[in-house]
């Protein structure tokens, strides 16, 4: 986990380049985001690395609905925030 | 010196979630708008991921313990319930609005943005939260059953 913080600040260090990165800056939005992925990750047993990338590679069938279903449910989000409510 | 395998793993790991742009909420938002600004490019990184991991435990599985020791923890759950529905249902939602899933939230926390500042505390409530929900459903199951990589 120190790896994982410590990695783009040890980049940055090396390459002397900025990261390019945009976070939406509505907090309120942000703070339902964390809940629900937190939430989320530990009643399904696993986020996108754990269902999407080792549960796959290892031929689970748990993984596959898992992530057929969070790729699902993220696909309609985005689109109802984009192109149903604006954005 | 496995604080420093470790530390060395969490590092690598890092790297290519920045490297791949998974840090970068707005270019996951992209790859998820399949009816806009679509950036299909993610699905190359989770297909390379997935590739690798899939001949990586092949080979790594053939030993009788993993290389810094201790003992491999490998899930051993194949049933499906309505948790392996609802759980990554509600992940997506979540993923969906904010750009964010545990790992590259917690790399881009070291740059310090509002945003992931926010969402970083959130997301440990929730899993917190979670906790009650996952135990009861693990009762019965042998303790190497228990444990499963996120």
């Amino acid at each position: 986990m120190i790896g994982l913080v410590a990695a783009p600040l040890a980049m940055m260090a090396l390459t002397g380049d900025a990261i390019r990165q945009t976070i939406s800056p509505n907090i309120p939005l942000m703070v339902v985001a964390g809940l629900l992925v937190g939430f989320g990750t530990v009643w399904g047993n696993g986020c996108t690395s754990g269902h999407g990338v080792c549960g796959l590679s290892r031929l689970s069938l748990r993984s596959l609905v898992a992530t057929v279903t969070f790729m699902a449910t993220a696909f309609v989000t985005v689109f109802l925030v984009r192109h149903v409510f604006g954005g | 010196m496995s604080f420093l395998v470790n530390l060395a793993l969490g590092l690598l790991s890092g790297v290519g979630l920045v490297v791949s742009g998974m840090s970068d909420p707005a270019k996951v938002l992209n790859f998820l708008d399949l009816f806009g600004t679509w950036d299909p490019s993610l699905a190359f990184v989770m297909g390379g991921a997935v590739l690798v991991a899939f001949i990586g435990f092949r080979l790594v599985l053939r030993r009788n313990q993993p290389i810094a020791g201790g003992s491999f923890q490998l899930p051993t759950r194949t049933d499906i319930d309505a948790h392996v529905i609802v759980g990554p249902a509600v992940f997506g939602i979540g993923w969906g609005l904010g750009g964010f899933c545990p790992g590259p939230a917690l790399t881009a926390l070291g740059l310090g943005a509002a945003g992931t500042l926010a969402f970083v505390p959130a997301m440990i409530i929730g899993m917190w939260a979670a906790r009650p929900i996952a135990a009861s459903r693990s009762q019965g199951l042998s303790p190497r059953n228990k444990r499963q990589a996120t």
